[in-house]
């Protein structure tokens, strides 16, 4: 089937199998940080924004984003540097490979959530699984971070 | 998973009522719990272009179409307001905010799934299914009709003024439920839904007081674990559903009695 979508606003046309998934679309165009953790719309890992709403790349067709764009953290390198910066501060991170999907939702949350509580920011990453960490640190992370988009250091996309 | 030979995004109901006539054809709802499975699908229909995809309130009914996703109906400011975020405490711990962003509520009430929250939930309401031949359904009849080649197009709540409350037990945030339960109540009329069993919900009507003694709540749990269906699953024994169902079916009508104030 023939599709044209923006992936981190760069356009791609492609003929591509009904079934293929967004996630092994995206995937084959290079854009490596989204990672297939589960594979039973579970954990996060694979998560991109389809028109900005996030959504799991690994349970969504790669026809259903036709006329769409896609974001992944490739796109977002701005905020996810500023926002990495904070879980590297709080030793959140070990083996990384849960971060890509991770910051993606974050980043959602901070768009959608206007001054969130700690268990708003609980409900909206409970999503996101990491197992190495235990949350804690992520959690510290996104507090501190949001306190300072809240001051204004960073610009709200 | 499943493969799919051909994809269609269908321009009329009818079209898709057509395609969906073919055994090897399935409606591509959020394609969540599709995916798990085998299946090996001639043409996949999908419904995204026929206008579902909205959230409609005038003053007797809201009408939620099939492609919402279950993040649509979390977030729907009349829906939360007129059933006290009973929907939206029904949905919020399904996986995460991704996973809502896809899943449908056609697909969830149309697949009548044993572990379905949102079933349980619009059960307990005066909740309708219209399907594109068949109608418009009371839910708690759909439940029990079988699969068949219909189109789910809408769910359709009457707003009759009810109070609702829904709880869920899980073993960890996320999980499937371990058991669902909704109470609804208007005048002396209480309902009572309880999903997860682990069996699809089921529905029973109550007649009490508005405000309900001790002894007449323990009347209600007493029949619900005498005349209903509980199960076995690896999340949980028969048994161990069944004093969940006590203590949730308690917990939501006493919510209701005071006003939903708890939680």
């Amino acid at each position: 089937m023939q599709i044209k979508l923006w992936i981190n606003n760069k356009e791609f046309n492609d003929d591509i199998a009904p079934d293929m998934l967004l996630l092994d679309l995206i995937r084959s165009k290079g854009f490596l940080s989204v990672k297939r953790g589960c594979e039973t719309s579970n954990c996060g890992l694979c998560t991109v924004m389809l028109d900005n709403k996030t959504v799991l790349s690994c349970s969504t067709l790669a026809v259903r984003a036709n006329e769409k764009h896609v974001t992944t953290i490739e796109g977002l390198e701005k905020e996810a540097l500023e926002f990495g910066g904070f879980l590297a501060d709080e030793g959140a991170e070990q083996c990384g490979f849960c971060s890509p999907g991770f910051i993606m939702n974050v980043l959602a949350m901070k768009n959608e959530l206007k001054n969130p509580s700690e268990e708003e920011i609980k409900k909206y990453l409970e999503g996101n699984l990491c197992r190495c960490t235990g949350y804690m640190g992520q959690l510290r992370a996104i507090k501190k971070y949001l306190s300072r988009v809240k001051e204004g250091s960073y610009e709200n996309s | 998973m499943f493969t799919i030979d051909k994809y269609v995004v269908a321009e009329s109901l009818d079209q898709a009522y057509e395609l969906n006539q073919n055994r090897r054809n399935v409606i591509i709802g959020g394609m969540l719990w599709l995916k798990m499975g085998r299946k090996k699908i001639g043409t996949a229909i999908d419904l995204s272009n026929l206008n579902l995809n909205k959230i409609e309130e005038d003053d007797d009914s809201f009408k939620i179409g099939a492609m919402c996703s279950l993040r649509d109906v979390e977030n729907h400011l009349g829906l939360n307001s007129y059933f006290n975020n009973m929907l939206s405490k029904s949905v919020e711990h399904i996986v995460g905010v991704q996973m809502r962003n896809l899943a449908t509520v056609g697909g969830s009430i149309y697949s009548r799934f044993g572990f379905s929250d949102i079933l349980t939930a619009l059960l307990s309401l005066d909740s309708y299914v219209e399907l594109h031949k068949g109608g418009i359904v009371p839910l708690c009849k759909f439940i029990d009709m079988p699969y068949d080649n219909d189109i789910l197009v809408r769910i359709i709540i009457n707003k009759d003024g009810r109070s609702s409350c829904y709880k869920s037990h899980r073993m960890s945030s996320s999980d499937f439920p371990v058991l669902a339960c909704a109470v609804s109540n208007k005048g002396n009329e209480w309902y009572v839904s309880v999903g997860a069993r682990p069996g699809k919900a089921v529905i029973k009507q109550f007649t009490l007081s508005e405000k309900p003694s001790n002894e007449e709540i323990d009347k209600v749990v007493l029949d619900i674990n005498q005349t209903m269906t509980f199960g076995t699953n690896m999340r949980g024994n028969a048994k161990y559903r069944r004093l969940l169902a006590d203590v949730l079916i308690k917990r939501n009508i006493e919510e209701i009695i005071g006003g939903n104030d708890a939680d």
